[in-house]
């Protein structure tokens, strides 16, 4: 790499394409994206639920037989046409240029949703700086002769992530104000995205290397901390345990099919765009199958550390339940302190119960289960800011702590927002309506404004209801309808042939049975059912949510609530909006057809290929 | 006259033990944990620390009412177990076998109740009056909340980067447009006409670095000095 690369941000190549400063920065940049905030927060809950070291299996299954192979159909589809999503999609067919175009709608609705879970993340991270800990001491109330009333009935932790931090609506349908501390670190994390990918690869390729390298770090320091903490082995063993009935579920396969799916972040068209900065003779198919399996062991690795610290939580919420029942009983019968510890405790309960039944009767005493504790299963946005910080707070240090955490999980989002924002970017650079003078610096920043406009909707009281709507409806059924015609489109349209001699040519190697028969038959297939399940489970489940309402009756219990039917009509939307561009731009360009002249030709895919694109580049080899 | 000690001592004994017994009217339970508060360095609980009990609950009944003559025999302690819990009244001097009203001993002991905590090496929470709720302390809040300090050295330095980045392509482009203007004039030019002197172009012999020969003495030198 020579100097000159910082003085001349482009180096022009025969086709004016900006490209990668080296392989690593590439297979990084597809690593980040790949790798986000589900690899922390969703494998492991889903290893937990469903029999722990079991779900393996249907986990490697489907890795094997649909996330490698769907993985290195965009990476090579992208190199070999050097082109966005949109782009792209339009070269292999203009019929199915549709798919690119859902693409990019997908890639623009999570870019709004995703980003303000970093902004969560990041007003964590700026409230961790403080000693004790925001979410740690209940506020007192106002005039201060005890605890704040929600606070009391529920707890710290859960106080200030839904009244401190979302200020929480009890319904969707109110949607209270704009907050403004989250509205600042909006802003900021849309300024750090632009800063970040203010000139597209160029700046995101740096920027790369920290934000993908830096959690991996962090959960090695975890992984450390959480295995010299008691109670960490009773995590692991809890999470890891197999229990093989469990495979006999179909839905323990269907969860594993779409984590592998929604993990590896296919049919975003970011994937298509990072490769198609690639030089075109590259082994698309060795990173396929590298980025695969760092993912998926990202996802193992990271589970270690998040389940010694949810055993080591679970033991401490037993150890304080029975500290609690020994406290009631010695007040009780006046017994001198520690002469009932935590070991003879059931010896003592015993003995008691049979001497003075009436006197613990009355006592109320929990029962205490470790067992119990550990069922106490989350995933999402609760493990990260309810469970994980209850957790931080006892550990020594909370603060260091609870600093690295946060930072870990900005950055695996932010990597992950960098696919999002270049599956939107790449295209939009490609299309005629943006001028060739207009510097890149202007786009992005138009289009992380915007986003940040539309977003400030998501800081409202209501704001975290709306993301769970997005993040269940625009960010998983559109996207198993895009793979499904990608693959399609390839195999059938683009014809397999064909693509398998583009493949030939760039990695220098022949397609073998594998990925013949996984991209012709298995792949489809399976992206078939497992959209069919997945919409059919959706349908059987009412479209309800759960609310925070401080005055339900059962509260501190989350009250069950069923979308206004206006909230379910944009759900609809939402999920349909980009598998109705597939069908929509077919049609377009059909009519377009039909109107034009029988003797202007179609701009027959045949005559397109790979290598004829790439003619200009050198082939040493030939 | 023996007789009549005895029988004046147990009177007074009876009304005590009158006075102060569990749920008594105007007697409180206090419940002490050493063990959980100091761990090794726990003292026992023995007459002595009662003693000084007595005491101090004298001396916030004195310090609560100026006109109060609290004597630490007034204070009566009763019902003494294992845990360690025991009872406990306040007599009035001036009126015999009768107990201060609660709430005053309440309104007393809330005003001193650092005093008395810090005199046994407790907290509120070890050192329990049951039925006297102490008032929480608030949470210490610096002036400017910590967050807001954090965010604006996160913000200067985001913005920076960005205005860095704008202004170094801008630099670039414009830098970009200079080259491409100057390759084209200089590729209109079809002869540059070179002066030359000497075989040297004239721009490379720059006239006004030159270097002083040594050999040739300095002017001033040239005529010997008188």
């Amino acid at each position: 790499m020579s100097k000159d690369l910082s003085a001349t941000p482009e180096i022009p190549k025969e086709d004016g394409r900006p490209k990668w400063d080296n392989k690593f920065q590439y297979i990084l940049s597809c690593i980040g994206f790949a790798v986000g905030l589900g690899n922390v927060w969703r494998f492991p809950y889903l290893c937990q639920i469903h029999g722990g070291g079991a779900f393996l299996i249907p986990y490697f299954i489907a890795l094997f037989f649909e996330g490698i192979p769907l993985l290195h159909l965009e990476l090579a589809l992208g190199q070999c046409l050097r082109k966005g999503s949109i782009g792209a999609w339009n070269t292999v067919s203009p019929y199915l240029g549709g798919v690119g175009v859902g693409s990019w709608v997908v890639s623009i609705l999570v870019s709004l949703y995703y980003n303000t879970v970093l902004t969560w993340v990041m007003w964590y991270l700026i409230n961790s700086f403080q000693e004790p800990l925001p979410w740690s001491v209940c506020p007192l109330n106002a005039n201060r002769t005890g605890f704040n009333k929600e606070c009391y009935e529920s707890t710290a932790v859960n106080y200030f992530w839904y009244r401190k931090t979302l200020n929480i609506t009890p319904d969707i349908a109110e949607s209270g104000t704009l907050q403004w501390w989250l509205i600042l670190c909006l802003a900021t994390c849309w300024a750090i995205v632009y800063l970040c990918t203010i000139r597209g690869i160029e700046t995101t390729g740096k920027a790369i290397y920290v934000t993908a390298i830096f959690p991996y770090l962090v959960l090695t320091i975890f992984l450390i901390q959480g295995l010299t903490l008691p109670g960490a082995t009773d995590g692991l063993a809890y999470l890891f345990t197999p229990n093989l009935n469990t495979l006999k579920n179909p839905r323990v396969w269907l969860d594993a099919a779409t984590q592998i799916f929604f993990s590896l972040s296919l049919a975003f068209g970011g994937l298509i765009a990072f490769s198609s900065y690639n030089l075109p003779k590259n082994d698309c198919e060795k990173d396929a199958v590298t980025v695969a399996i760092v993912n998926s062991m990202t996802s193992l690795y990271a589970s270690i550390p998040v389940f010694s610290v949810l055993g080591f939580k679970a033991t401490t919420a037993y150890w304080d339940c029975l500290d609690r029942n020994i406290m009631s009983i010695i007040n009780e019968f006046d017994l001198p302190e520690e002469s009932i510890m935590r070991q003879n405790y059931t010896s003592w309960i015993s003995f008691l119960n049979s001497s003075h039944p009436e006197k613990i009767a009355g006592l109320k005493l929990k029962s205490c289960d470790l067992q119990e504790f550990l069922d106490q299963s989350v995933s999402g946005t609760g493990l990260a800011f309810i469970v994980f910080t209850q957790a931080i707070i006892l550990m020594p240090g909370s603060q260091a702590w609870a600093i690295l955490f946060f930072i870990m999980l900005f950055s695996l989002g932010l990597s992950s927002m960098f696919g999002n924002i270049e599956g939107v970017f790449t295209p939009l650079l490609e299309l005629q309506i943006v001028s060739k003078s207009t510097p890149k610096e202007l786009l992005s920043g138009i289009i992380c404004l915007i986003s940040f406009l539309i977003a400030l909707c998501f800081t409202l009281g209501s704001g975290s209801y709306w993301i769970d709507i997005f993040d269940r409806y625009a960010g998983s059924v559109p996207l198993l309808v895009i793979a499904f015609f990608e693959v399609i489109g390839v195999v059938y349209v683009y014809k397999i042939k064909r693509f398998s001699k583009d493949v030939k040519w760039m990695t220098g190697r022949k397609l073998n049975l594998y990925w013949q028969i996984t991209w012709r038959f298995i792949s489809p297939l399976l992206l078939l059912i497992v959209f069919m399940a997945f919409v059919a489970l959706q349908m059987l489940r009412p479209p309800s949510y759960t609310a925070w309402n401080p005055k339900y009756e059962g509260f501190p219990m989350k009250e069950e609530k069923v979308y206004p039917p206006w909230v379910q009509a944009i759900c609809v939307l939402l999920a349909a909006l980009p598998c109705t561009c597939v069908p929509l731009v077919a049609l377009f360009h059909l009519i377009k057809q039909k109107r034009r002249s029988k003797d202007t030709s179609l701009v027959s895919a045949e005559v397109f290929s790979c290598q004829g694109a790439n003619s200009n580049f050198p082939h040493p080899k030939e | 006259m023996l007789r009549a000690l005895l029988l004046i001592l147990s009177v007074v004994a009876i009304a005590h033990a009158e006075l102060c017994k569990p749920d008594a009217q105007n007697a409180f339970k206090v419940r002490i944990s050493i063990k959980t508060a100091l761990g090794d360095n726990a003292y026992a609980w023995d007459a002595n620390e009662e003693y000084l009990f007595k005491a101090m609950v004298a001396f916030a009944m004195r310090r609560y009412s100026s006109k109060s003559t609290t004597q630490i025999s007034n204070v009566l302690l009763c019902n003494v177990t294992d845990r360690v819990s025991f009872w406990f009244v306040v007599t009035d001097s001036s009126k015999n076998v009768t107990t201060v009203p609660g709430s005053v001993v309440e309104a007393a002991i809330r005003m001193n109740r650092n005093r008395i905590n810090s005199a046994f090496l407790l907290s509120d929470k070890t050192l329990q009056f049951l039925k006297i709720t102490s008032t929480l302390s608030p949470p210490v809040e610096p002036s400017t909340p910590v967050w807001l300090i954090v965010f604006g050295v996160v913000l200067c330095l985001i913005v920076a980067g960005i205005v860095f980045l704008i202004v170094s392509g801008i630099q670039k482009h414009k830098k970009k447009n200079k080259e491409s203007t100057e390759r084209e004039n200089l590729e209109e030019k079809v002869e540059v006409t070179v002066t030359l002197e000497n075989g040297l172009p004239c721009e490379v012999l720059d006239l006004k670095a030159g270097h002083i020969n040594g050999v040739f003495p300095a002017d001033d030198e040239r005529f010997t000095s008188l």
